[in-house]
């Protein structure tokens, strides 16, 4: 029997390694060692009810397991073949407990190939990873391909970029390979900066020999004998995973001099972000790597015919890498039979915000978001109502309803002015006021852009400054006539991606919430109650019961009133910070 | 660059060079270098930049350009407990920003800036990717999910007594 405990960084943020302790010995204790493997493993996805303990063969999932539940775990499924009921997922529609996670809404139309390991083997060992079919692609292309027919295998497979571009990997590969240079490198792109996004170090965490892979394969295509990957500093665990299992493959031969007596060498080598957003975009990446300030240069020329120290220098991200293996394995012709016609394959989604499952999902290209936010995301939380979505991060834009149906896919989410971006997917309800969405995004551009061209460093000030305005109920028709065409302007002028893409959150919840921006303008009304200085809280003198819970929570004492009678708030002193909404328990304070 | 006002101790000023040598004072490991020595020091203050200059052979105000580019890097020192409230977007439409508020108002000092006893820093970082606990703060290494604006005051007395 095998006990799978999750790893991952929001798993371990719950005790999950306290966890894993437990079990070790109380299987230890129990005497089950013979019987009983504890492993710890990447990500299973499901993060909204870590920590996840899977247990096979019988595939049991228990939900939200402390460290204490250890021992009856062990007590009751290892020794008495129990399943612990009380630690099973109860669906929230239908109230059964699941136990199989083979039944689960959240597991059901997802096919997980990126994401294959993930949550089955444990990362820190190669022999897992050995064992689920690993490195078995690179010894068929060393030994059995070309490079020109690797390459071309890659080409046919369809696979296009999953770190937001889309641009097809097999093209990219072929580009590089045909510069000519005594030195080339391959970078694999770990910097992922996306906020809401985890999808690329829930893979290095999870299974980071399978980017190793994809490497040396990637070095062998294009003719590249260096891998150099670039990871943010904030993701230790998934840096820590990743030096093991470098060292790992290095010991067995699978990366250095004349890897699989094939003749060929490859070694990685791990560089460091400093949290720069920027840095996502190749060149910058590139700049970053060489000691400087990430900022990007224009393009051409690109990185495949100068990057690193101005050698040819293919860029993937982790995802993209993480597909390659399969695909050897597989075959070009399997791959292209999943998703759409110009998708093809899967995608890795970190499914977040105001939905009840929370976590990483992977699904077949062509999928609907309302299959994804409603099935396998199992709805809205608190059963509020649904208002947007936001995909492809601060360079996406906000979806509604009427696009719920669109078939998910690199052209279609640009059609309707979003884009796919790393996997972002941010879900909003009825109290997210979209204007202030839009102003978080602009803050968050106005942060990170890189200060090189004055489209972005200015344009994206001066929006922010317009949202502002709107939030507050200063603003004008003519302010929204103004932050449309800024908006087009900054789009049309930037260098590079970051400011070509910045203005979408604003033009397309200008597109799709128009009457949101009219009402703040207009009325000086925020529809969703969220903008703190159109919003004014009153006590609704028919529900209060003089209760005096409001008056006692108040930080700045300015609900005035005795027990029993009617409270009411000194509007001069309140400074909105909902504590009498959130503590009242008979609806008597309202949001006017 | 020849006459650094010396405010590091010369073990200090030793260590840093230990550190440049140890990448081969190669003027590409800038970045490397500057991850060692906040490790080292914790903050990155002019006196260090200085040495790092120098040892690479770059000048200071490159070193400084490429500082203040990364939000990783700072040049004030941090509290002994820093606090760092997620402000990515999962974190943000579950309430961070309240969150934050409660962190200010409670410590009284803005964001990026530290007690006065030394005690509590308190900075935003983007995404620590652990959503499914949306809204997350974290203390040092520690992380704390679901921090609701009065779970605040609770995470603050943890580390009441701990000096």
């Amino acid at each position: 029997m095998h006990m799978l405990v999750c790893g991952g960084t929001g798993c371990r943020a719950s005790a999950s390694d306290m966890l894993y302790e437990n079990l070790s010995k109380e299987v230890q204790e129990q005497g089950l060692q013979e019987d009983v493997q504890v492993v710890t493993t990447g990500c299973f996805g499901f993060c909204e009810k870590g920590p996840i303990v899977k247990v096979i063969p019988d595939n049991t999932f228990y939900v939200s397991v402390e460290p204490g539940d250890a021992r009856e775990i062990v007590a009751e499924h290892a020794v008495k073949g129990r399943r612990v009921e009380r630690l099973l997922y109860v669906d929230p529609v239908n109230k059964e407990q699941i136990a199989d996670s083979k039944g689960m809404g959240f597991y059901k139309k997802q096919i997980r190939i990126a994401l294959r390991n993930c949550g089955l083997i444990d990362p820190e060992n190669i022999d897992e990873y050995l064992a689920a079919d690993g490195y078995e692609a690179m010894g068929k292309v060393l030994s059995e391909l070309s490079p020109e027919e690797a390459t071309q295998e890659m080409i046919d497979s369809g696979l296009r970029g999953r770190g937001g571009g889309g641009f097809p990997t097999g093209i990219k590969w072929q580009i590089a390979s045909k510069v000519p240079a005594d030195q080339k490198y391959v970078v694999c792109n770990a910097d992922e900066g996306d906020p809401g996004a985890f999808m690329d170090r829930s893979i290095l965490e999870g299974d980071p020999h399978s980017v190793l892979e994809a490497m040396v394969i990637n070095g062998y295509c294009i003719g590249a004998t260096k891998g150099l990957i670039y990871i943010r500093a904030e993701y230790p665990l998934a840096i820590n995973r990743l030096k093991i299992a470098i060292k790992q493959a290095r010991e067995y031969g699978l990366l250095g001099k004349d890897i699989l007596g094939s003749g060929f060498d490859f070694d990685v080598e791990i560089r460091y972000g400093a949290g720069a957003f920027v840095c996502g975009e190749e060149t910058a990446l590139i700049h970053s790597m060489e000691g400087e300030r990430g900022e990007p240069t224009f393009k051409p020329p690109f990185p495949a015919q100068s990057g690193y120290l101005g050698k040819p220098t293919n860029v993937n991200n982790v995802e993209t890498f993480a597909n390659v293996p399969v695909i050897y394995n597989k075959g070009a012709k399997w791959f292209a039979s999943i998703g759409t016609e110009k998708s093809k394959g899967t995608k890795v989604f970190a499914l977040a915000g105001k939905i009840n499952n929370v976590g990483l999902i992977e699904v077949p290209m062509g999928i609907t978001l309302r299959e994804v936010i409603f099935e396998i995301g199992g709805g809205i939380k608190d059963g509020k109502k649904f208002r947007a979505v936001q995909t492809g991060g601060p360079s996406g834009g906000c979806l509604t309803e009427k696009h719920l149906d669109t078939p998910i896919d690199f052209d279609n989410l640009l059609a309707v002015g979003s884009m796919m971006g790393s996997g972002g997917m941010i879900v909003m309800d009825e109290d997210d006021c979209m204007v202030s969405v839009a102003k978080f995004y602009l803050d968050f551009t106005v942060e990170e852009s890189c200060g090189k061209c004055s489209p972005c460093r200015v344009g994206n000030k001066r929006l922010y400054e317009l949202l502002d305005k709107i939030t507050k109920g200063q603003a004008n028709k003519e302010d929204l006539d103004n932050l449309r065409n800024l908006s087009m302007v900054i789009r049309d002028t930037s260098l590079c991606g970051l400011g070509q893409t910045s203005p979408n959150p604003v033009l397309s919840t200008m597109d799709n919430f128009m009457e949101e921006y009219l009402s703040h303008v207009e009325d000086q009304r925020c529809p969703a109650g969220s903008c703190k200085e159109l919003i004014r809280y009153e006590i609704i003198p028919e529900n209060c019961v003089g209760c005096t819970a409001c008056a006692r929570n108040c930080p700045v004492n300015c609900i005035s009133g005795e027990r029993k009678q009617l409270h009411t708030i000194d509007q001069s002193l309140c400074i909105k910070c909902n504590a009498c909404l959130e503590k009242c328990k008979f609806n008597a304070v309202a949001i006017i | 660059m020849t006459s650094i006002k010396l405010k590091l101790k010369e073990s200090d000023v030793q260590q840093l060079k230990k550190v440049a040598k140890s990448f081969n004072n190669e003027p590409g490991e800038l970045i490397n270098v500057l991850h060692k020595a906040q490790e080292i020091f914790g903050y990155l203050p002019a006196e260090v930049q200085e040495v790092v200059a120098q040892e690479l052979n770059v000048s200071v105000a490159k070193v400084y350009g490429v500082v203040t580019f990364y939000s990783f890097f700072t040049m004030l020192p941090r509290g002994r407990y820093p606090i760092s409230i997620c402000t990515g977007t999962a974190c943000y439409v579950r309430g961070a920003e309240k969150v934050l508020d409660e962190f200010k108002r409670l410590l009284k000092v803005p964001v990026g800036e530290t007690t006065p006893d030394g005690k509590f820093s308190i900075t935003c970082l983007r995404c620590v990717g652990a959503c499914g606990l949306a809204p997350v703060v974290m203390v040092g290494d520690k992380t704390y999910g679901r921090v609701t604006t009065d779970g605040v005051k609770d995470i603050l007395k943890e580390y009441e007594d701990v000096e």
